[in-house]
């Protein structure tokens, strides 16, 4: 089984549908004869032609604009922005006319769209490119948030994604395009929408993580002594979360440390910590942790590693909650 | 070295029957014949009746906020008879109601929809044409999108996007102008420049002398129509879906008219609009034109004016005793269309009605789940 790292799983994925599915048409700013900035789509308009890799104006609103017509008029298309920064000027589009098509026409009409977008720090990129506002669109109704870590979720996440009948954004967690392979399987598979992974059993605390944090966190429950038993969960899909999963592991552990690269306030985190609280009250025996990006904007790139929450503050949280 | 032209553009203005009846017999060969014109004015009837019924509804707590369409008959149906019904597309704001009636939707969807029940935005399948959008100047970027599939698909058929004066100034009404024109897509920008954005004119709302100008810097036609003559607008989009249908890309039309109205039913125009504007954009209704128009052409007379009320105002009673009829939206509904499948916690917060915590897990505090005892 060929080893592949995220670039290539998604690139993977979307020609696989693309082969499967007429309907699918790729848009977004680069993504043609570039392949995209991150070459994520790279050799698809070749193979498939101008028609279904469309080179877009520079126009965010319009490329979900859009694709929201084309949804609706039957197709399936699967717009990039290039940067999770790039959100903005799509925002009004996305919130207010993409999550809403299908209650406000009551299911007369819907709006499968995958929105690709590259999300998160640590690449030594300029302003606007660095950020991580996935809370944002998981607070949004209609709107399913998925965010892989790995090239193996990546493939099947997508695939979901793809053959869902309504809007998915689909986070892709930049700093680990390149940094991880594992073995993908070229037949096609589907991995659920809002299923979690158990990356790793454990018996002592639950970490809850996702996209890039997910190998920080790797990296912080080596560095712990021996004899802590931690279990790691891989959230994978932001909206719908899934709760059972995680409110079986912290029933069992009694701990929990949310660990997420967004900002403390209104973050994830904090709706993950009031969900534990409904759902494992009676068995916690320490308030949950969060490890987070600072309330503060993304620094630039000469202070991203000093926001960026890391093995070594991952690792302070997990004592500090198995001290309480 | 001296300056050049590096280009330049023309806008062309038309009007067809001028607001005396008269008619320009030229301009209007190959356009509308008596007939159409006759039941197009019999349309406008129809709708004016309606128009003011809706308010009467809201004016007596029957019906919530409602945007009246007076004024905008001509520039609406002269559109929609342009089209080729159930095969063009309309994407129409909320100001259309003629358009839409005429391509079909059922009238008593849009007073269910201004009565706060969203299966009035249901748009039946057989209609041709997007539901209702309030967001001012999005649906210009969804019809670019219809447009896109239709060619994808090579289909020859054409969309006709209706947005207003104020929304040329949302930067989605000029992202959808530039990739209609990009894509070559079929689709009209229709521009219905009723002179008001609720307080707002057209010299706050522009630089510009004329809306229609705009299509110049995206390499498009443009041309300005008298919107309260039926002959004009019908031209001028029938010209433009041709050319869309060929394949040679968009168009934008300035349809010039007057809102009749205040914007909807809570605004109060008299705050902003000068003294003796309406009472001048009265003189130029379309109704008034297009019946001397017939009169002169010995096909109308007051009796046919009088019947066609009369029927006009059964229709619309019968209408009202349809939106009446219809049973309340379910409040599962609020739920059921958030997703194709709704996720567990939704399904949750649907069945139980409320989004508190204890009890959420009853079994943990020593009690069995009774979901019979949920708030229904």
């Amino acid at each position: 089984m060929p080893k592949l790292n995220l670039v290539d799983a998604i690139n993977l994925a979307l020609r696989q549908e693309m082969e499967r599915d007429e309907r699918i048409i790729i848009l977004g700013e680069d993504v043609g004869k570039n392949g995209g900035v991150f070459r994520v789509t790279d050799g698809l308009q070749k193979r498939f032609g101008e028609h279904r890799v469309v080179d877009s104006p520079l126009s965010e609103s319009g490329i979900i604009g859009t694709s929201i017509g084309l949804a609706q008029a039957g197709l399936r298309p699967i717009p990039e922005i290039q940067f999770e920064g790039f959100l903005g000027p799509a925002y009004d589009q996305i919130t207010t006319q993409a999550a809403r098509v299908r209650s406000r026409s009551r299911s007369a009409l819907t709006c499968p769209m995958t929105i690709r977008v590259p999300v998160g720090g640590g690449i030594h990129a300029p302003e606007h490119h660095s950020d991580s506002p996935e809370s944002i669109y998981a607070h949004t109704p209609g709107l399913k948030v998925v965010m892989p870590a790995t090239p193996y979720d990546a493939k099947g996440l997508l695939t979901s994604a793809i053959r869902d009948n309504d809007p998915v954004i689909f986070f892709e967690p930049k700093r680990v395009y390149r940094t991880y392979k594992e073995e993908v399987p070229e037949e096609e598979y589907t991995i659920p929408i809002g299923k979690a992974k158990v990356v790793q059993e454990g018996t002592d605390l639950t970490v809850i993580t996702w996209g890039a944090m997910l190998f920080q966190c790797l990296e912080a429950i080596d560095q712990l002594p021996e004899e802590v038993s931690v279990e790691l969960i891989d959230l994978r899909t932001i909206y719908p979360i899934d709760i059972d999963t995680i409110a079986e592991s912290v029933r069992r552990t009694g701990r929990a440390v949310v660990v997420q690269e967004a900002p403390k306030t209104c973050g994830l985190g904090a709706e993950i910590s009031a969900l534990i609280m409904e759902h494992c009250f009676l068995h916690l025996q320490a308030p949950v942790q969060r490890v987070a990006g600072y309330d503060t904007c993304m620094p630039y790139y000469k202070l991203e590693l000093d926001y960026l929450p890391d093995a070594t503050k991952i690792g302070k949280a997990i004592k500090d909650c198995l001290a309480y | 070295m001296p300056l050049t032209t590096a280009y330049q553009g023309e806008i062309p203005y038309l009007q067809i029957l001028d607001p005396d009846g008269n008619l320009d017999e030229s301009l209007a060969k190959g356009t509308l014949s008596d007939a159409d014109v006759k039941h197009l004015y019999e349309h406008m009837i129809l709708n004016r009746e309606y128009d003011d019924s809706a308010f009467r509804l809201q004016r007596s707590g029957r019906l919530g906020t409602f945007p009246q369409c007076k004024g905008h008959e001509a520039a609406a149906l002269g559109a929609a008879r342009a089209m080729r019904k159930g095969h063009d597309y309309l994407v129409p704001y909320y100001r259309e109601n003629p358009a839409s009636f005429y391509h079909g939707l059922p009238m008593h969807y849009i007073l269910m929809f201004w009565g706060g029940d969203e299966r009035g935005n249901a748009i039946p399948r057989n209609i041709s044409m997007s539901p209702l959008t309030i967001a001012i100047g999005t649906q210009g970027l969804h019809g670019v999108g219809h447009a896109w599939a239709f060619k994808y698909r090579k289909e020859d058929r054409v969309v006709v996007a209706f947005f207003g004066d104020g929304a040329t100034s949302t930067g989605d009404i000029h992202e959808a102008m530039n990739w209609g024109s990009v894509l070559k897509a079929p689709i009209v920008f229709s521009c219905i420049n009723n002179a008001w954005a609720i307080s707002v004119p057209q010299d706050k709302q522009t630089g510009a002398e004329t809306f229609a100008q705009k299509a110049i810097a995206y390499g498009m036609p443009g041309i300005r129509v008298d919107g309260n003559d039926i002959f004009a607008v019908y031209k001028a989009h029938r010209d433009a879906i041709e050319n869309a249908r060929k394949g040679n890309g968009p168009t934008l039309v300035e349809s010039v008219t007057y809102r009749i109205a205040d914007h909807t039913t809570a605004d109060d125009a008299r705050r902003y609009r000068p003294a003796g504007e309406l009472e001048a954009a009265q003189k130029l209704d379309p109704m008034i034109r297009t019946r001397k128009y017939l009169e002169t052409r010995k096909l109308w007379n007051d009796e046919l004016e009088k019947k066609t009320w009369e029927k006009a105002k059964a229709t619309v009673a019968d209408v009202i005793a349809q939106a009446d009829k219809v049973s309340p939206p379910d409040s599962d509904d609020i739920f059921n269309h958030t997703f194709e499948e709704l996720p567990p916690d939704l399904i949750r917060q649907r069945d139980l009605r409320h989004t508190h915590s204890i009890g959420l897990n009853p079994e943990e505090i020593g009690l069995k789940p009774q979901p019979e005892e949920a708030a229904h």
